[in-house]
């Protein structure tokens, strides 16, 4: 009686332990979030409050503020981030659907076994390997073709991130129209459809939200690329569409102003954290809306 | 019973590895204050000259530790001044708020000119038009107004493609970039923003071999050791002394002094404190022995006389006594 008391105290201490502990490391991630936004906002104010007014920082067209005559309207960065973004996903969107389609309505299982761990290999390439790749392997055979394209460009780095990012469009592709219940599929079969007019005409428009969460978090990923960008794309802020020419990223100007020497606490160092602000509200926005279509798609089956 | 000992073994897993991940990073910190270390960083353009000697000496000493880094000269005058490092390349002359930052860190100077450079101007070899370019050109191409507004051939000269005009130099924090500014724009650090930059000079001369309307910049070394991949391009200083054609940089005529005004002296900068290490005593020794200057011209710099050296020899033997 009384030793199993005590066995009891004891069981309960560690219970508490536990809790605390588990508690611990969830509140690591939490706090690490708020100090990483709390850096970033007021890194931030100091950067909008010493330059004359937000609006130049948000739609000016020049980006030179480790120059002689500073000026610092990020829309080149944000069109570097978005050109190769799109490329990306204009390559990335119909090929990760049709491996999806083709994994989920098509494959037999013995060939879904064999392709999977390809796409998960691909997903687990370092981007740094991915950034090579493109500077002196697309790039050259791409400038085969196109006599004017500059060895630093948008296009290489946007078609490989395209391939680096296949893997994750294509799985989240495949797990949305794998919760499409099999009751539509089979209705839609019984009544003389094919596979691919019910692909198409069912199983598709039913996946619809969760297609669009993948594309969503797949672009959000695309925006937020660093190495593979910052090793191929060039490193000068250019406001363009041509892709044939050196453009530079938010990630890569940050990534290459932290390799620098910039002095802590100037100006210059400030901007760093303004373009790393509008990267992570870019980027949040993206995750919240997708978040939300994903959560519309879940409640219409279950 | 059973899950308490499940509970006991989950917490000694988590004890064992923090002890383990604590114990290593303390072995990791008991390596870097090793004192057969020597730091250097700073310059990339110093760099191939650094590491080459660097290679050679541990031949002679290979218990002695070198890392060379590379962070340009004005970072490398950062870290030297903040007492991280014991020795920093530099291609140009330390600036007086660089001495001053060095004097309120307790540090004192020496500053020792080891090789003479210069600045190449080259293009992609597909280009067939430019061969040569004044220092008018090069001015009106680089200076912080043309920002924006000189941007195609055709606007350096007539006969030139109407094609646009890709850039590429070294970053602010490199002493080319500070030299090239000051001898051509004529005020240092003034330059237009729109180029490719980069501290890394071999990042320059990926983007210029790979394209074809690319006009940069770096140290003459870069050039030779990718000649193959670029095409170097006359400088005429319109200073007749000089000769009257463009001169294209070579080892001759930057130690003759016709290839003006880009070609200049490199240093390492040595602290007095560092110098007092005696591993940082025995490589600078080595590195101001006669015996580097084929090295020097290995990696595609020019030398200064055996006499130079020995001046500087006795300047850092002198500063020792005091």
């Amino acid at each position: 009686m009384f030793s199993s008391r005590i066995q009891r105290v004891h069981r309960n201490s560690i219970e508490r332990g536990v809790k605390v502990c588990l508690f611990a490391c969830t509140s690591v991630s939490v706090l690490v979030t708020i100090g990483i936004l709390s850096v970033l906002v007021i890194e931030t104010f100091h950067f909008l409050s010493s330059i004359n007014s937000p609006f130049d920082f948000l739609f000016g067209t020049v980006w030179t503020p480790l120059f002689y005559e500073q000026s610092f309207g990020v829309l080149p960065l944000v069109s570097g981030t978005v050109l190769i973004a799109s490329i990306a996903m204009m390559f990335a969107l119909p090929t990760g659907l049709l491996v999806a389609v083709y994994l989920s309505e098509y494959a037999p299982g013995s060939m879904r076994r064999v392709i999977k761990p390809f796409l998960e290999i691909l997903a687990g390439i370092p981007t740094i390997v991915y950034g090579y790749f493109a500077l002196i392997f697309v790039t050259p055979l791409l400038q085969l073709f196109i006599p004017g394209l500059a060895g630093f460009n948008a296009l290489s780095p946007g078609l490989v991130m395209g391939i680096m990012i296949l893997p994750m469009v294509s799985s989240l592709s495949e797990d949305a129209l794998h919760s499409v219940p099999r009751g539509l599929r089979e209705a839609s079969l019984a009544l003389g459809s094919s596979t691919a007019q019910t692909t198409v005409r069912v199983v598709i428009p039913a996946a619809f939200s969760g297609l669009s969460a993948a594309t969503i978090l797949s672009l959000s990923r695309a925006i937020g690329e660093t190495m593979l960008v910052t090793i191929a794309a060039g490193q000068q802020p250019r406001l363009t569409w041509n892709p044939l020419v050196p453009v530079e990223t938010m990630t890569a100007y940050i990534a290459q102003v932290s390799l620098g020497d910039v002095p802590a606490g100037s100006l210059e160092y400030q901007t760093i954290f303004a373009v790393a602000m509008l990267l992570f509200l870019g980027t949040f926005s993206l995750n919240i809306v997708s978040y939300w279509l994903r959560k519309r798609f879940r409640e219409e089956y279950v | 019973m059973d899950v308490m000992d499940r509970n006991y073994s989950c917490c000694e897993i988590v004890c064992f590895s923090v002890v383990v991940i604590v114990s290593t990073s303390f072995i990791a910190c008991g390596n870097t204050s090793n004192d057969s270390l020597v730091t250097i960083d700073g310059s990339s353009t110093v760099f191939p000259i650094t590491e080459a000697v660097a290679e050679e000496f541990q031949h002679v000493s290979p218990s002695v530790r070198i890392t060379v880094g590379v962070s340009g000269t004005g970072g490398g005058f950062k870290k030297f001044c903040a007492g991280e490092i014991d020795i920093t390349n530099a291609s140009r002359a330390i600036k007086q708020v660089e001495i001053d930052a060095c004097a309120d860190a307790g540090i004192d100077v020496i500053e020792v000119p080891i090789a003479y450079d210069g600045i190449a101007i080259v293009v992609n070899p597909k280009n067939d038009w430019v061969e040569e370019l004044t220092v008018d050109d090069l001015k009106k191409i680089w200076e912080p107004a043309s920002q924006q507004t000189i941007t195609k051939w055709k606007q350096i000269k007539e006969s030139w493609p109407d094609r646009e005009l890709h850039l590429f130099g070294p970053g602010v924090d490199s002493g080319t970039f500070d030299y090239f500014t000051d001898v051509i724009v004529g005020n240092e650090g003034a330059s237009r923003g729109d180029f490719t930059s980069s501290e890394d000079d071999n990042v320059l001369v990926q983007g210029i071999s790979t394209d074809e309307l690319a006009l940069g910049f770096f140290g003459y070394a870069y050039y030779e050791e990718n000649q193959h991949r670029l095409k170097i391009i006359g400088v005429d200083d319109n200073n007749d002394d000089n000769g009257i054609e463009a001169v294209i940089a070579s080892p001759e005529s930057v130690r003759d002094g016709t290839y003006q005004p880009l070609s200049r002296p490199i240093f390492i900068y040595l602290s007095v404190a560092s110098l007092r290490k005696p591993n940082v005593k025995e490589f600078v020794d080595f590195y101001l022995s006669g015996g580097t200057q084929s090295l020097i011209r290995e990696v595609g710099y020019v030398p200064l006389s055996e006499d130079d050296y020995k001046i500087s020899r006795n300047l850092v033997g002198s500063q020792l006594l005091e």
